[in-house]
């Protein structure tokens, strides 16, 4: 292939990539708090635009006129790279997620695959990028010098660290079934049997509890938002936060959930595989899209009905719970996969 | 840098295309140069439109009103270390096991036995820790 050629389809698919990206955020926060309102028999913002749909852009125009306040004792040069530093890798992630299969496109002559890159370290890349996300909160809160922001990021630095071994060590199972790291591979492994090829039912149902429970917690969502705590650390560590720094922290999270959506969907429920997408590929990204949706709407789900936990609890569940188990899944995959 | 990403092109164009060991980091790059962009637009943009007005209260750190008292950076509990430490152990374990997982296939048997002895190590210094209540909070 042309070199030039190769550039224009990779910027494409970024481009493409992002602006998806980038919408699912902004909705993903109007359809989280239009869902909570829902369950709490509300209605939520429903005034701008029709349904509210043009909610995101107001909040983000309000965003940009806001007062952006440094605090007076703070570091400030890390309290200016902290946001940039959680937002960057946050958006980096999606890069390696396969969306579909191949596809033909009119006016092409060869086809193109439906994921932006694929190397053969995929999941260590992610799994890199998604550790890199902890220094933004924790510099976030050493740099506001203010205590409840300092204690949110303790506490987040603690909670990210422990729940990022259980993570790595569930993701352990699938790596033993499909035999490489490329997320590519992985899902094309999963393809077939009417879905029994997912990992989630190929014998990484475990895996897939511990790797669920611990990407909630990754991403300081309820009932693991322990960070952010309205209700004892304020706002823990963007207290001090305001303007588009703190539409920055907003944008890292929720494009943190997505990313993690997506890897749950790519390793355990078989990314986007589904009946037909052999002879229509373009039902892939579909279904990919469906799977995400499901374990987003699992988020907002989460949050409207379980009680946070106490701080001790957390890191009991984490270190005495999470932990062994996913040591026994390693273990038990690892033979099974010799039988089988 | 573009002349090192064309020569790396160019050599696609004749090796494999797709799945080159290297090639696939380029996008990653691309990708990292345009998020590096976005939160430098976003810093830069709101400067021209609002109106900021500093006050000594407004600049105060936030104490639920209240003037703060001392500094924020105090001493940091002893438990945050020992998790610290605890977590080096734990991944440096994980990372050990991610090369294991990938060619089990074919280690077989030999890799399961190997890979039971190197846990059970771990599992021995996990129960010293649990013990000596480095998992205890509180």
């Amino acid at each position: 292939m042309p070199p030039f050629e190769q550039l224009l389809e990779w910027s494409v698919k970024i481009a493409v990539g992002f602006i998806i990206l980038m919408t699912m955020v902004a909705y993903l926060s109007l359809i989280e708090r239009r869902l909570l309102a829902f369950i709490q028999m509300r209605y939520g913002p429903n005034r701008v635009g029709p349904f509210g749909l043009f909610q995101p852009i107001a909040d983000g125009l309000k965003f940009i006129f806001k007062e952006d306040l440094i605090p007076l004792d703070a570091d400030k040069f890390l309290y200016v790279m902290a946001p940039a530093l959680s937002l960057v890798p946050a958006l980096m992630t999606f890069t390696l997620i396969p969306v579909g299969g191949e596809v033909t496109l009119p006016l092409l002559d060869r086809p193109i695959a439906l994921h932006i890159t694929s190397i053969n370290v995929g999941i260590l890349a992610v799994l890199a990028m998604t550790g890199m996300g902890v220094h933004g909160i924790v510099l976030a809160g050493y740099a506001s010098n203010n205590k409840y922001s300092l204690l949110g990021g303790l506490r987040s630095s603690a909670q990210l660290v422990s729940y990022e071994l259980a993570m790595s060590l569930s993701i352990i199972g699938v790596l033993i079934q499909a035999g490489s790291l490329d997320l590519v591979t992985i899902v094309e492994r999963q393809g077939g049997g009417w879905g029994l090829g997912w990992h989630v039912f190929w014998f990484q149902p475990l895996g897939f509890f511990v790797f669920l429970v611990s990407m909630i917690a990754e991403t300081n969502r309820a009932p693991f938002d322990l960070p952010e705590a309205e209700s004892e650390l304020v706002a823990g560590f963007h207290t001090e936060y305001s303007s588009m720094k703190f539409a920055m922290f907003f944008i890292a999270e929720y494009a943190n959930m997505v990313t993690a959506a997506a890897m749950a969907t790519t390793l355990f429920l078989g990314g986007w595989q589904g009946p037909g997408v052999t002879r229509w590929p373009w039902l892939g990204p579909v279904y990919f899209l469906l799977k995400v949706a499901f374990f987003l709407f699992l988020y907002v789900w989460l949050r409207a009905s379980s009680p946070r936990l106490r701080y001790d609890q957390l890191m009991d569940f984490g270190w005495k719970f999470l932990l062994p188990l996913a040591l026994v899944n390693v273990v038990l995959s690892a033979t099974l996969a010799l039988w089988f | 840098m573009v002349p090192t990403v064309f020569f790396l092109l160019q050599q696609t164009a004749t090796d494999t295309p797709a799945r080159g060991p290297i090639m696939g980091y380029i996008p990653i790059a691309l990708l990292f140069a345009i998020s590096l962009a976005i939160p430098v637009g976003a810093l830069t943009v709101g400067r021209f439109f609002r109106r900021t007005v500093m006050t000594q209260e407004k600049m105060m750190p936030y104490e639920c009103g209240v003037d703060p008292v001392g500094d924020a950076r105090d001493r940091i509990s002893v438990r945050y270390y020992i998790i610290a430490m605890l977590f080096l152990i734990f991944d440096v374990e994980t990372i050990f096991l991610f090369p294991w997982a990938v060619v089990f296939d074919q280690l077989a048997l030999f890799g399961l036995i190997e890979a039971l002895i190197f846990i059970a190590i771990l599992v021995v210094g996990y129960y010293y820790a649990w013990r000596k209540g480095a998992l205890d909070w509180a």
